[in-house]
């Protein structure tokens, strides 16, 4: 095993959990408000798509990297819309959305590209930058959730986010706009989504590529929930999936059973999953969801 | 008139969702009538429309009947997906280990299998809500992701054949085929797999719709969902009500094993789900979680999937996976009903987690 748990396992690690941070917080933001987000899976996507196709034209990470945040936030705010102002089921409505990204982004690269899924490659020095051999996205997760820590406990908005959250009721009665909060909520988790899609596309990677999230968003929100719904615990949940997926990397052909077989990669792939379910149970510690998850606010009842 | 009063607003939602799609279309550069022609019309020929379309809507009419009981019931089952990825290949191993079984009994062990996978997958996030309280969509999105995994290691590791660059496993036995309806049809080929799984589909919506609206079962089932406080109250165990909703789900999600496996490649071929589990959604909400919307809607979407080969090959820039948009797009009209009834409410079921 010696062999295997080496300093590039570590930065593989760090490289593999930042996608992950960046939507696990931002669902976090959208499930503190009370709001479920099932579709960052999709918002990664959209914010990978625009990233790589703006990155593209305009030769510039930094534009790609904004227009997928806008991009992102778009989509989220539909998706706010639907849930929030009409009502819809959040999960059935988020489910539509990362439907809608299997297509669109297809779609797209089929006209404005050419091709069934992808986009051009983007030069190596177009991608954003990497300080030693930490991207810049990576370092900034840090800040975000240090960030993400400050305001949810320590400003007003962080309270009222919660108080929405967990009592939509005491908090309409104390003055707080509870929909507007969850609007900001879900905004938030799309623009934040955005950034860690545009990561994949022109931080880890030089192109768009179809479906290319291959699961993540669900497994940020499998790091959410194992995190508790919590800043830190969140990006420590986080930093265990990367490294399962690091492990799976870099044992493939490596590391033998002794029977002297390869170890099924997939029975390492189904760690995040397996143990979601299980904290889920409550067997390592009961993980409680905000209180008014998924409960459309009403006033009138 | 109540027939009409339950059609409009799903045909309101299609008609919203295309005319989105249509200026989707037209910001790209095509012409939306050209295209929309492309995709509806090439359904209808005989025999090759109608037979693919048919054959596509089969696996659709299984996994939207799985997620309307289990929403009769309350739930929202979004592991169809990986359900009907264990159960088929349940009814691949069956068909590859008892070779030596004559045809009238390996077809019905084949399908007994798949049927029983996919209740028991299903089972395990109903057992863990009523057992545990843990939400049944969190636990059914896990299991789909374990589910591939799982089924991609039977496959990779022990049932493939030495040395076949291709993800599936061995062939099945002869005797565990199901004939093609081009067997009994005339003028139908046996090349378009459309199969007898097609008509064990609509078997299943009827007995779906005997199950909930004409037995004691099918009863308890929906005041579970509709009221599960006075359900209880009224003597129905909810802990009973949610695992028997969740494996009946299941099973019917299963069963899009049979068509694939037995009717179609003859073997598990890895990765074969089209989003065939979350398309179901779609076909459930759009066929309001009744047996016949689920056929109709089934159909609409097997003639966009059957529309989207066309529509790659002739039309300028437009490529098939407009089909996916439209589908996200009439999931969204669909789930914010409210948009079409002003100040009504929302009649679906709630995601408390």
């Amino acid at each position: 095993m010696r062999s295997i748990l080496t300093l590039s396992l570590v930065f593989s690690t760090i490289r593999l959990a930042t996608p992950l941070v960046w939507a696990a917080i931002g669902g976090l933001y959208s499930e503190r408000s009370g709001v479920i987000n099932i579709a960052l899976e999709g918002l990664m996507l959209a914010g990978a798509f625009t990233a790589a196709a703006m990155t593209f034209y305009t030769h510039s990470p930094w534009l790609g990297l904004g227009s997928a945040i806008i991009a992102a936030a778009f989509f989220a705010l539909l998706l706010a819309v639907v849930c929030i102002r009409f009502k819809a089921n959040e999960v059935v409505a988020g489910t539509g959305i990362n439907i809608l990204f299997l297509g669109l982004p297809a779609v797209l690269s089929g006209a404005l590209f050419l091709s069934s899924g992808s986009t051009p490659q983007i030069p190596k020095d177009q991608l954003l930058p990497e300080f030693g051999r930490l991207s810049v996205v990576s370092i900034l997760a840090v800040l975000l959730v240090a960030l993400t820590q400050y305001v949810l406990y320590r400003t007003p908005f962080g309270l009222r986010l919660r108080s929405v959250g967990e009592n939509p009721g005491a908090a309409d009665a104390a003055g707080i706009r509870v929909l507007r909060m969850r609007y900001t909520g879900v905004i938030l988790s799309g623009m934040l989504a955005g950034v860690g899609g545009a990561y994949l596309s022109i931080g880890q990677s030089s192109l768009f590529t179809r479906n290319m999230t291959a699961g993540r968003g669900f497994i940020a929100l499998a790091a959410l929930i194992f995190g508790k719904w919590r800043p830190v615990p969140t990006m420590l949940a986080c930093l265990l999936f990367g490294f399962a997926d690091a492990l799976t990397i870099q044992m493939q052909g490596v590391a033998k059973l002794p029977s002297g077989e390869d170890v099924p990669v997939q029975f390492i792939q189904m760690i995040p999953y397996v143990v979601t379910i299980i904290v889920l149970a409550g067997f390592i510690g009961q993980s409680r969801a905000p209180g008014a998850l998924g409960v459309a606010y009403d006033k009138e009842s | 008139m109540k027939l009409l009063r339950e059609l409009r607003f799903p045909l309101l939602a299609v008609l919203c969702a295309f005319a989105v799609g249509a200026i989707v279309v037209l910001l790209i550069g095509d012409n939306p009538v050209e295209t929309f022609a492309l995709l509806l019309g090439s359904a209808f020929s005989w025999p090759d429309g109608i037979g693919y379309t048919l054959f596509f809507a089969t696996p659709l009419i299984f996994t939207g009947l799985a997620v309307a009981v289990a929403l009769r019931g309350g739930l929202l089952n979004i592991g169809a997906e990986g359900q009907l990825y264990v159960a088929a290949f349940a009814t691949a191993w069956v068909g590859i280990t008892f070779t030596g079984l004559p045809s009238v009994m390996l077809v019905p062990l084949c399908c007994l299998a798949g049927i029983a996978a996919g209740a028991g997958w299903a089972a395990i996030p109903g057992v863990l809500k009523a057992r545990f309280g843990s939400h049944e969509v969190i636990n059914t999105i896990m299991l789909n992701f374990i589910a591939v995994a799982l089924v991609g290691y039977l496959t990779q590791y022990h049932y493939r054949l030495p040395g076949d660059p291709i993800m599936e496993t061995a062939p099945i036995s002869g005797a565990a085929h199901i004939p093609r309806l081009g067997t009994f049809v005339p003028g139908l080929p046996t090349r378009i797999p459309l199969n007898v799984a097609f008509l064990l589909a609509l078997i299943a919506c009827w007995l779906v719709y005997v199950l909930l609206w004409r037995t004691r079962w099918g009863y308890e089932i929906r005041a579970t969902g509709q009221n599960p406080a006075a359900a209880e109250y009224g003597g129905i165990s909810i802990r009973k009500e949610i695992v028997l909703t969740m494996a009946i789900s299941g099973a019917l999600a299963g069963m899009v094993g049979i068509n694939e496996v037995l009717g179609y490649r003859y073997r598990y071929y890895d990765g074969f789900s089209d989003n065939y589990g979350f398309t179901g959604i779609a076909v459930a909400l759009l066929g309001r979680n009744h047996p016949v919307g689920v056929i109709a809607a089934a159909f609409l979407f097997a003639v966009l999937q059957r529309g989207g080969v066309p529509v790659d090959a002739f039309t300028q820039r437009v490529s098939k996976d407009i089909v996916l948009i439209l589908q996200a797009l009439v999931i969204l009209f669909v789930a914010a009903e409210t948009l079409f009834r002003p100040g009504g409410r929302p009649q679906g079921a709630r995601t408390k987690i």
